[in-house]
């Protein structure tokens, strides 16, 4: 029993295990193809070196981003992990609450920013997604940053030609996430979960014309962690009237 | 068997005046009615009509009550609207059964109010002699909505149903030199229908008029063609006996007759009947009216809404209606990947693992490893009583709370109890309800942004009050009598995996259809 119990085991992580043997294999075959810029570099305050680029991301090349063909938004700021414990609706109201450094709901960084939480200093880094989703693992592993029991910060910038009403924020998180538009609470889903496409959704929301800022905070337990988002419109058919910027480093 | 109708049209009389208790979840008001002719809606009301001039109006067709009688009685009137005007078709006996006829009077109007109400008499449409296979009483008018032509069955078990021709202009018989078409038999109170490429002939069969040693019952037979042959499911003709059943005695109601379709729109079929025997109004046979659904290509007789508690689960997502507060694992929380750490939120009190002298299913416990010896997959022992809602609740906030949507994991939160809200009005077939958590009164309510809001009390107004339409795939579509500040009827809507709003009802979605189950 006990040995069927640890074939079943191996049997259901095997994935895994072969999924991270790909990765460090990729991270070693393409060691020494950092950009050499600074927002992949770690922060200087972490204690290990990086492990290279993260396979699913890239720093930005051009001004702005259209989103993908589904609507998906694939450019952001990701900040540095922040340790975090919990994923119950409490819990983590209260880990995204906590203020970790000043400006958490209101600043829009600048890639390469830093800020210091505790005595920890990170940095936040522009990345564009090939996916429809960011991968945080690939985001946190390239830096050698812890990638469980950790808070992400995500922000970016949604730049609308004209007001869109009636649109709803649709996004899914691998754990629980937190989001703002605008400095409004507009979405949280809770719990040990997986990303999904369109899992969680806001009510009905205003894009005004010019730029809103999109704010989200990703909570993962263990493992994999990434998220997804985009907007819907009223027919639930993805909004890609709009692009994304980032505030690049030399501004 | 012989038609016992001629003999009892007095009682049809006297059912129309009965005192009906009002019950919740069977129609409401006066529905003493034989025969129900098919429900036609006009000037924003319902009317049906029956044997022995009885006739039945109903703003809202749920509450119901004694409508104008029209200027032509009989036996088994049915009534069809086609074009501008409204034909009605109504049987007599002439003299020993089987001789009888089958009248036609046409109106602009059912409404009495209106200047368009005006019964024209329009003759005689079909007949039997007495000595032919026929009996000419129970008609069932039919439009064909593939060809526009008009068609009449009747036939009451002395030999064949059968099939006229009539001019959609008029109402009256198209070609009298041609001979009618028999289509069925040992059936009466038929009617035809169509969907997807079929015709349906639905009769009623057993004994008719013994209240409750009647053994009424609906059946079915398809055709290609309206001429027939009309077979079963088991390939056997109706001229020879054939007939799926759709509906017969249950519950405490006896002997299923006289089928008639109200088809609402945007894939909501509905159909109307009349119960022999009711027996919470003292045996009286009374008007019905039950969702239509379709199965396999047959019509299947679905069920209104009933007071209970469920899980209202989307269709689309497989996700489930909740209050969107912090779930608490049913019999208590234990450490784990999501479980809480240091800094969880305080226990209810109570709250426990499920142990001896611990109320089990309560709060938000601490962390809680697995009894020693009984390992990751051994549970706690005993067994795990449901979650005592008055336990989780203590840390839910007072006030209003967003309803979401989750993976069913038997919370509390995520049982609701549908109940009937007495001298609220309804719809065809139901009252209107009241969704609450099981156990409380926190409400289910429309906001006027169209979006879902969950009340602390129950308070009586429009967005509180739901109607639930069981769907043609057995599915249900629920709506809120009423949106603030919105004249657009809305239904609840899946949107995303995990949250819920309401939308225009889009039949051919998946998005606005719920499973009812129970917890």
């Amino acid at each position: 029993m006990v040995l069927m119990l640890a074939l079943r085991r191996l049997t259901r992580y095997a994935p895994a295990l072969l999924a991270g043997l790909a990765l460090l294999s990729f991270v070693a075959a393409s060691s020494g193809q950092t950009r050499g810029a600074a927002p992949n570099q770690p922060s200087a305050a972490a204690a290990k070196p990086g492990r290279g680029p993260a396979p699913t991301l890239t720093a930005p090349t051009t001004p702005s981003k259209a989103p993908s063909p589904d609507g998906f938004i694939q450019r952001w700021l990701l900040l540095q992990p922040i340790p975090a414990n919990g994923l119950t609706d409490s819990q983590v109201q209260a880990i995204v609450k906590k203020e970790y450094f000043p400006g958490q709901f209101t600043v829009v960084p600048r890639d390469g920013d830093k800020v210091k939480v505790g005595d920890a200093e990170l940095v936040w880094h522009a990345m564009d997604t090939k996916l429809y989703n960011v991968n945080l693992y690939h985001f946190a592993y390239a830096l050698n940053k812890p990638t469980s029991n950790v808070l992400f910060w995500a922000v970016t910038i949604i730049q609308c030609p004209r007001e869109l009403r009636n649109v709803r924020l649709a996004i899914g998180s691998n754990a629980a996430s937190v989001w703002w538009l605008n400095g409004k609470e507009v979405i949280g889903i809770y719990g040990d979960r997986q990303t999904t496409i369109d899992d969680g959704v806001s009510k009905r929301l205003t894009l005004n014309k010019g730029p809103n800022i999109l704010r989200a905070a990703i909570v993962n337990g263990g493992g994999a962690t990434d998220f997804c988002a985009r907007f819907l419109d009223e027919e639930d058919r993805p909004v890609k009237d709009f692009t994304v910027t980032v505030i690049p480093q030399d501004k | 068997m012989r038609n016992e109708r001629k003999r009892l049209l007095p009682w049809a009389l006297l059912a129309t005046v009965l005192p009906l208790a009002s019950l919740l979840w069977a129609l409401d008001g006066q529905i003493g009615i034989h025969d129900p002719s098919t429900i036609m809606f006009c000037n924003g009301k319902y009317y049906t009509y029956g044997t022995g001039g009885t006739a039945l109006v109903s703003d809202d067709g749920w509450i119901w009550r004694a409508g104008t009688r029209p200027p032509r009685s009989g036996m088994a009137p049915d009534v069809i609207k086609v074009g501008d005007r409204y034909y009605m078709y109504i049987s007599r006996n002439v003299g020993a059964q089987p001789r009888a006829e089958i009248n036609m009077i046409w109106s602009k109007s059912l409404d009495p109010e209106s200047p368009d109400y005006k019964w024209e008499e329009g003759g005689i449409v079909a007949s039997s002699d007495g000595v032919e296979d026929c009996n000419a009483i129970d008609p069932g008018a039919f439009l064909d909505p593939t060809d526009g032509r008009l068609w009449l069955t009747y036939g009451s078990y002395f030999g064949y149903i059968r099939l006229i021709e009539l001019d959609p202009k008029t109402g009256k018989r198209l070609n009298p030199n041609v001979p009618p078409v028999n289509i069925g038999i040992n059936l009466e109170a038929t009617t035809l229908i169509y969907h997807d490429g079929w015709y349906y002939l639905l009769g009623t069969r057993g004994s008719c008029c013994r209240g409750a040693d009647s053994g009424y019952n609906i059946r079915v037979g398809r055709a290609k063609k309206v001429t027939g042959p009309y077979l079963d499911h088991t390939g056997l003709d109706m001229l020879r006996g054939g007939g799926k059943l759709l509906i017969g005695s249950g519950g405490r109601v006896i002997g299923a007759g006289h089928f008639g379709l109200i088809d609402l729109g945007d894939g909501v079929q509905k159909f109307s009947m009349h119960w022999e025997a009711d027996l919470d109004r003292g045996g009286a046979s009374v008007l019905d009216i039950r969702p239509l659904l379709w199965k396999d290509g047959w019509p299947v007789a679905g069920e209104n809404a009933k007071p209970g508690t469920y899980v209202i689960e989307s269709v689309r997502t497989g996700t489930v209606l909740e209050l969107a507060v912090e779930g608490v694992p049913v019999g208590g929380r234990r450490a784990g990947r999501g479980g809480p750490a240091a800094g969880a939120p305080a226990a209810a009190p109570g709250a426990g693992r499920g142990e001896p002298g611990a109320p089990a299913g309560a709060g938000a416990a601490g962390a809680q490893g697995p009894p020693a010896g009984r390992g990751m997959f051994g549970g706690i022992g005993g067994v795990i009583p449901d979650q005592d809602v008055a336990q989780v609740s203590v840390n839910w906030p007072a006030g209003p709370v967003d309803a979401r949507m989750a993976n069913y994991l038997c919370q509390a939160q995520q049982k609701w109890t549908l109940t009937p809200v007495p001298n609220a009005g309804g719809y065809l077939g139901s009252p209107y309800f009241k969704i609450t958590i099981a156990g409380t009164d926190r409400t289910l309510a429309a906001t006027e942004d169209a979006e879902l809001v969950v009340l602390p009390a129950f308070t009586g107004g429009p967005e509180q009050l739901w109607r639930l339409d069981q769907l043609t795939d057995g599915t249900w579509r629920i709506m809120p009598k009423a949106v603030p500040g919105s004249k657009q009827p809305l239904a609840l809507s899946a949107v995303g995996a995990s949250f819920v709003t309401l939308a225009k009802f889009d039949p051919k979605s998946d998005k606005q259809r719920w499973l009812l189950k129970t917890p």
